[in-house]
């Protein structure tokens, strides 16, 4: 399936873009994240990393859709 | 407006008139300010970096969520984004409530759950001339639960 990935702050300097399309296999958002990080040695997972679908807050255990868009957050540190 | 992203310095004055009303005896304002050190480091400035789409919307929730849970007649929350000076005000959150215990409680639930659940990064940059991305590392450890650490 045809995923699109968005990497922020850290992650984007970890994976060296901001984004990229991928074909996928299928599976969760955590196994996209494996995926990813096996193609960008760099981009390592962090247990305070959160992941949103298509502009929604979403799980690590969310079974992604074809067309989906994924956004990698790296820990967050507002205020 | 409930909660809101600005690129351009915060109004405290006028953010906080927006929240008085005749009903409430209690006004609890929270400003964080950009401060000049972190973890034994001098910082000189900061950079946030904001996903809009979802920090509004999440910030939004947050917003109901504190008048739903706590006797208060008004919240709201502004968060900076963009390279802030030392001095500057990041994020202000003002709560206007009847009595005091409820606007205190609903301002501390605000700005926690803020920094907990809004896509929003800081870039430090440091008087050595290095600047990196703050990571909360005992958040890392706790899986972002803050159950048995709190931040400054």
């Amino acid at each position: 399936m045809k995923i699109q990935v968005r990497y922020f702050a850290l992650f984007r300097e970890q994976a060296g873009c901001d984004a990229e399309t991928v074909n996928w296999s299928g599976g969760t958002a955590a196994d996209l994240f494996q995926t990813m990080a096996a193609k960008h040695p760099t981009l390592q997972t962090q247990a305070a990393a959160l992941v949103a679908i298509n502009d929604e807050m979403s799980s690590w255990e969310t079974r992604l859709h074809e067309d989906d868009e994924v956004l990698f957050f790296p820990p967050v540190a507002g205020g | 407006m409930k909660f809101s992203i600005s690129d351009r310095p915060i109004d405290v004055a006028g953010t906080t008139r927006l929240v008085t009303d005749r009903h409430c005896g209690a006004l609890v304002v929270f400003e964080g300010w950009i401060r000049d050190h972190n973890e034994g480091r001098e910082v000189e400035r900061l950079e946030y970096e904001v996903y809009r789409p979802v920090a509004e919307k999440e910030g939004a929730k947050i917003i109901d969520e504190a008048l739903a849970r706590f006797a208060v007649s008004h919240a709201l929350c502004i968060h900076r984004e963009g390279l802030l000076e030392l001095g500057d005000c990041a994020v202000i959150v003002c709560v206007s409530a009847a009595h005091r215990d409820a606007a205190f409680d609903a301002c501390r639930y605000i700005i926690d759950q803020a920094k907990s659940r809004l896509p929003i990064w800081k870039k430090e940059h440091y008087a050595t001339g290095v600047s990196e991305w703050v990571n909360c590392e005992h958040c890392a450890a706790a899986g972002n639960t803050h159950g048995e650490h709190r931040h400054e």
